[in-house]
This record gives C-alpha cells, sequence and structure tokens, in this order.
C-alpha cells in the first residue's frame, strides 16, 4: 500500500531530474526559441522560397510554371537591371562618406563650452525625422522652379538645374539627401566613441609631440575602431536598403534611371504595374548575394576579432 | 478604417418609405478603394440607401485607401474575400477574371433594365465574351483650358491638328507653355499618347496596339511620335515635367504660365479650388489629326465586381443593380457627390458645364468608340515600360529608335 501511493511521484521522477540535470545546458536555448522561431519563419525560411520563386512565371495569381533559370538569364540582357545594378554601386560607394563625415562633426563637436548638448542635438536631429520626411524636404529643396538650390546656384549665374529630373544627376542627388541623417548616425557612434577614448594615452602622445593628423591617426583613430566597424556596417546595410527615398523622391525616374535593386524588385512583383513574382524574386536572390558579401565578411572579422582578444 | 453601418441603415430606414423587399439577408462585407473624402461619403450615403431598403441586411464597410487597395485586391481575393469589391475595367481585371477569382456576372447584363441602358460599357465589362463586372461612373478627358488666356490671345476652340498648332505657336510666342502635364508618376504621358495614337490611327489601331498584336517598330507608331514632336519642338509642354505628380502641375495652369491640360474630369475640382471659375476654364474635345478618322476617346470606367469566392452573391448582385440603377445613378455622379458622368442610359446628367460638355462628346461625337486608358487597356506590365518610354521621349526626343526597340522587345516577352 505505501509503495502504491510512493509510485506515481516516482514515475516523473527521472524525467525531473534530466531537466534539473541539463537545466543549465537547456535554459539558453529555451531563452533563444522564440527568437529562432520567428528568424527561421521570416528570415530563413523565405529566403530558400525567393530562390524557389525565382525559378518559375508566377504572376502571384495563378498558375506557377516552371522555367529553370530563365529569369536569371533575362536579368542579364534587362538594360534596367544593369542600371540598378549600377546605381546600388554608386550607393555603396558614396554612402560611405557618411563615416569619415560622421567623424569630422564628431569631433569638432567633442568640446565642452557651453550649450553643446543643444548643438549635438540639432546635429543629431536628421536622423530623427523620418526618410519620408527628409526625402520631401530634399525634394523641394531641389524643385526646378521654385527649389532653394536654384536660387542658390542662381546667385552665382549658374543654373537652371533639375537635379531629380536629369538622368546624369539624379542618383547623386537622392544619395546626397541620404547622407544628410546618415553623417548624423556616425556621427553619434563616434560621439560615443571618443567618450571612451583614454585620456592617458592621448597625454602620452601630446608628450611624444604627436598633434594635429598624427594625433588622430596613430592615437585616436586605433582606439575608434569598435566605432568605425559598426558605423561602416550600418552604412553599407543602409546603402543596400535605400528605397523610401527613391520611392518619395522620384519613384525611380525619370524613367527608371535612379531604380536600385530593392527597388526594382518591388516594381516588377509587388508594385501596381508588377505581375511577375518569380522575376522580383530573382532579382531579390542577387540582392541577396551581394549582401551576403558583406555579412559574411563582418561576421568573419568580428569572429576574428573575439578571438584575437 | 472599418466601420459598420447598421446606424445610418436604421436612420436611413426611418425616413425612406421604399418597402424591403425579396428578404434579402445575412450579411453583406463591401470593400471600396474610394478613399478620398468626397467619393467616399458619396459611398457611405449610396450604402446607406441601398441599407434601408433591406433593412434584415446586415452590411459591413471596409474603405482602403486608393494606393494600397491596388496591392491588397491580389491577398483578399485569394484569401479572405468580401462579397463586393470595387475595382477599374478592360484589362485592368483581366488578372482577376483569368485567375477565376471574379464571378462571371453576364446573367445580370441579359436582364433588360442592365443590357438597355448600360449598352455604352458592356465592351469594357467583357472578357472573353462575358461579362464581370458592372461600372458605377465613368468620366471624359480632354483639353481643359484658359478661356481668358484664349481670348486675350484672340484664339479660338481648335478643331484641326493645323489650327492646334496655331494656336500653340501664338501661345508659346506670349511667353508661355501650351500644356501643363506632370509625369513623375507616368501615366499623364500615356493619356497624351492615346489621343495622339486614337485620332492619327484611330480606335481599332490603338487597341490591336496594346493588346500586343502591332509591333512597336512600325510606321504608324512612328507617326504618332512624330506628332508628338511636333509639339514638343515647339515647347510646347512645360520644362522639367519629369519631377512634377499631375497635381504639381496644376499651379502652372492656375497661374497661367500654361494654357491648357490635357487631363480626366477629376481635374476640374481642384482648379476650380484653386480659383479658376467657369470663365476662366473651359474645354475641348482633342482636335482631329487624320482627316476622316473616327473620333474615339478615353473615358476610363469604375466599377464593382462580385469575388468568385464570395458567401452571399444574392445580397451582391442585388446591391450591384441598385447601383446601376437610373436613380442611383443620378445621385451618385451629381456635383455634389462624385462629379462625373452615370453609367445608366436612364439617368440625369447633373447641370455642370463640364459634365454637359463631357456628355454630349461622349455621347454624340465618339463614334470611334471608348478607350479605358493607356494603363488600363494594355496590360499592367507593357504599361509600365511604355509610359517609360513616352516619358523619356518627351524629355529626349532623340532616344526614340532606342525607346521603340525596346517596347518591342517587351512587347515580345509579355504577350
Amino acid at each position: 500500500m505505501a509503495d502504491a501511493v510512493s509510485f506515481p511521484p516516482r514515475a516523473g521522477a527521472p524525467k525531473e531530474r534530466w531537466l534539473h540535470r541539463n537545466r543549465r545546458a537547456i535554459a539558453p536555448w529555451m531563452f533563444l526559441a522564440p527568437g529562432v522561431l520567428f528568424f527561421l519563419v521570416y528570415v530563413i525560411f523565405p529566403i530558400f522560397q525567393s530562390f524557389e520563386i525565382s525559378l518559375y512565371k508566377w504572376d502571384g495569381l495563378g498558375e506557377a510554371r516552371y522555367i529553370g533559370l530563365r529569369n536569371y538569364e533575362k536579368l542579364f540582357s534587362d538594360r534596367a537591371f544593369e542600371t540598378s545594378l549600377w546605381n546600388n554601386l554608386k550607393w555603396l560607394v558614396l554612402y560611405l562618406l557618411a563615416v569619415p563625415a560622421g567623424l569630422f562633426i564628431a569631433i569638432f563637436l567633442n568640446q565642452t563650452v557651453t550649450g553643446i548638448r543643444l548643438y549635438k542635438s540639432l546635429f543629431f536631429f536628421p536622423f530623427v525625422i523620418s526618410q519620408v520626411v527628409v526625402g520631401l524636404v530634399f525634394t523641394w529643396f531641389y524643385d526646378p522652379t521654385f527649389g532653394l538650390l536654384n536660387t542658390i546656384i542662381g546667385w552665382f549665374g549658374a543654373g537652371p538645374l533639375n537635379v531629380l529630373g536629369d538622368p546624369a544627376f539624379v542618383t547623386y542627388g537622392i544619395i546626397a539627401a541620404g547622407l544628410w541623417p546618415q553623417t548624423a548616425y556616425c556621427m553619434i557612434l563616434y560621439l560615443t566613441g571618443l567618450n571612451a577614448v583614454d585620456p592617458e594615452q592621448v597625454e602620452a602622445g601630446r608628450l611624444d609631440g604627436a598633434r594635429g593628423w598624427r594625433m588622430l591617426w596613430h592615437v585616436i583613430l586605433p582606439q575608434l575602431r569598435p566605432a568605425t566597424f559598426i558605423a561602416f556596417v550600418v552604412t553599407i546595410i543602409g546603402a543596400l536598403r535605400s528605397f523610401d527615398l527613391i520611392s518619395i523622391m522620384t519613384d525611380g525616374g525619370p524613367f527608371g534611371s535612379s531604380r536600385v535593386l530593392s527597388f526594382y524588385m518591388f516594381e516588377k512583383a509587388l508594385s501596381e504595374y508588377g505581375f511577375r513574382m518569380g522575376y522580383g524574386a530573382a532579382i531579390a536572390v542577387v540582392l541577396f548575394l551581394i549582401m551576403l558579401g558583406f555579412i559574411a565578411y563582418f561576421l568573419w572579422s568580428m569572429y576574428r576579432d573575439e578571438r584575437g582578444a | 478604417m472599418r466601420f459598420m453601418l447598421p446606424a445610418a441603415a436604421l436612420a436611413a430606414a426611418a425616413i425612406a418609405s421604399v418597402p424591403a423587399s425579396a428578404g434579402l439577408s445575412g450579411n453583406l462585407k463591401i470593400f471600396l478603394d474610394t478613399s478620398n473624402p468626397a467619393p467616399r461619403a458619396t459611398m457611405e450615403a449610396m450604402i446607406a440607401r441601398f441599407g434601408a431598403q433591406h433593412p434584415d441586411l446586415d452590411i459591413e464597410t471596409t474603405i482602403i485607401d486608393r494606393e494600397a487597395y491596388k496591392t491588397q485586391i491580389r491577398n483578399f481575393l485569394t484569401a479572405d474575400p468580401p462579397d463586393v469589391a470595387t475595382w477599374y475595367a478592360a484589362n485592368r481585371m483581366r488578372p482577376y477574371v483569368s485567375a477565376g477569382l471574379f464571378e462571371d456576372l453576364s446573367d445580370l447584363w441579359e436582364e433588360p433594365e442592365i443590357a438597355e441602358n448600360l449598352a455604352s460599357t458592356k465592351g469594357a465589362m467583357t472578357i472573353d465574351g462575358k461579362q464581370w463586372g458592372v461600372p458605377y461612373t465613368y468620366y471624359q478627358w480632354g483639353v481643359y483650358y484658359r478661356e481668358d488666356i484664349f481670348n486675350e490671345l484672340g484664339l479660338e476652340e481648335p478643331a484641326t491638328w493645323e489650327e492646334e498648332k496655331a494656336n500653340c505657336a501664338k501661345i508659346v510666342a506670349s511667353g508661355r507653355a501650351c500644356y501643363t502635364i506632370g509625369t513623375k508618376y507616368l501615366w499623364t504621358a500615356g493619356g497624351w499618347f492615346d489621343y495622339l495614337n486614337l485620332r492619327t490611327n484611330g480606335y481599332d489601331f490603338h487597341m490591336a496596339l496594346t493588346q500586343g498584336e502591332v509591333e512597336w517598330t512600325d510606321d504608324r507608331v512612328r507617326a504618332v511620335f512624330a506628332k508628338w514632336r511636333e509639339l514638343i519642338d515647339m515647347g510646347a509642354f512645360i520644362a522639367n515635367h519629369q519631377t512634377y505628380s499631375w497635381q504639381e502641375a496644376l499651379p502652372f495652369i492656375v497661374n497661367g504660365e500654361a494654357t491648357a491640360y490635357l487631363m480626366g474630369n477629376f481635374s476640374v475640382a481642384p482648379m476650380r479650388e484653386a480659383g479658376l471659375t467657369d470663365d476662366k476654364l473651359d474645354f475641348y474635345q482633342f482636335v482631329e489629326i487624320t482627316p476622316g478618322i473616327a473620333k474615339a476617346e478615353d473615358a476610363p470606367t469604375d466599377t464593382f465586381h462580385i469575388p468568385a469566392n464570395a458567401r452571399n452573391k444574392d445580397a451582391a448582385r442585388a446591391f450591384l443593380r441598385y447601383v446601376v440603377s437610373a436613380e442611383n445613378q443620378t445621385i451618385i455622379n451629381n456635383g455634389e457627390n462624385l462629379g462625373q458622368l452615370p453609367v445608366n442610359a436612364q439617368a440625369a446628367i447633373d447641370d455642370d458645364e463640364f459634365l454637359r460638355q463631357g456628355f454630349e462628346m461622349l455621347s454624340r461625337n465618339s463614334p470611334g468608340g471608348v478607350a479605358q486608358f493607356f494603363d488600363r487597356d494594355a496590360p499592367a506590365e507593357l504599361a509600365k515600360v511604355a509610359m517609360e518610354g513616352f516619358q523619356e521621349f518627351m524629355v529626349f526626343p532623340d532616344h526614340l529608335d532606342d525607346i521603340l526597340e525596346r517596347l518591342e522587345s517587351a512587347r515580345q516577352d509579355i504577350y
């Protein structure tokens, strides 16, 4: 009788003990599980799905027809795709100007005068406002008839210039608009970094006679390496993600000359005139591969740094 | 954006003495894209009137932003369809028709009430010999011009291409542009192409071209661009139009920097609001180009459809019958509501200068036929590429050969 009573709890005991024994190993996975699950469902799975859809001709509604790599073949002879690819490259290179510009402003603002907090906030302001607003402000600034830009260059006898209506200038015009908030972002990263710069090392450098550029290059910048790394990562990803500004400022125009890959993909697959899911997915795959190159490099260098540390 | 109407329906029921007919019951789910304030109020009032006639019917209306609707329709038609949804006529509905997502409404069109009074729009609602929806409003396109500036320069409404150009030469000489246009979102250039092509080559050719049966490198297509180029070379269009939307192009005509606007009738409301009274603004039909070709017009039609997977199709059909009825058409299209043209031949046209002229033009002076609009007649994909080409042509007319070759290769891909 006594045995029978004490039996049920015993039955659960081995299992409980297993959980108990391994809780240190299991706990992190339990905490990670929701994140991992969502990451799998919303990031990893769609990546493979994109690969799959890119092999079909599909209008998003009817029957999908398997066409192998034909979408990719078409990409190579598609001039709009070529333009988008070049524009992506321009974005990548020129957007990086935000990093040195942010550093410059951060060093400039890293001093103690009355009201410096206010100045810092003012410089940070463009990053706080929405990209849509930035786009609108710059569209009005560039407006060929009423815009401020043409008034200003008019004083020097130049212009009128229709920045957003000229295929030769349009991408640069949009990148300039994008640099405004991105510079502010890099600035804030560097300002935080500058707080952590060791004053003793600066003092030591000064005793050894370093000043100006030499001080910056050999003493300050090495200590800012983590900030520089993050600034590069967010800027490169930001350049590849550029979409909102293009959509607001030009809608990809004039005649498609300011499109980038992400915008072109949206247009082909999801916009009012797009019904080519397969083709859009193929563009997405190309964009993914480009991003993968950068992301792999960043992960690798982070891993290397951690091992070195 | 979601709301229920029973309260409004009850209130209307108290006033209306119309007996409840047919005993419709259950739910009726209506999705609308009429998100602008005036059309929205019009639609809500119309649904309330319908609800009053069918007190047992529980109507649920959802109004979705007009632009967002264009992408959402794909999702809700497949996933959780309403009983009634708005959309556009002609090729714009083809993807949903061929995917089997719209209900075949040929039976409605056989009812004498509809067959007799809606004949003029039947073609636009027909794909593969069947009708897939009903229209609820349409509007004319044409040239809206500054009557006062025309008077000042001593110009008359032109009727032929030569007169049009002669007028334009005088306007340009007075330091103005002849036409305002904003091509940032491309479709406005499609309007110019439609009219130049309809007048140069006629309705049948235009339809053959938008259906992909004619090569874009054809000499007849080149003739259209040659006419267009005559205007471009004169400096007829405002500069930098590629940077403006159609609304942003309005100040040019309002301020008198340009004298005319080739547009749909919906542009009258903002121009009136900006201060162009009826003695300053007038309308004429796009001029003749090739003598002897029957004139055809663009008159885009907005429509109601029943999704194939709708649950309450009887109530949905009753609702569509009510929408197109002469009485309702008179109300929703009057100047206080949509300010457009009724689709029912028995309905009365509101006493408005532009609606009267538009109705006159479409019923008496458009023997060639009625087109929908470039991006509704041509498949979406081709429309995009083509309108991009039109915009490029308006900025760089010398790129024409390249543009036409690009269009031709797109045509071979798409059809």
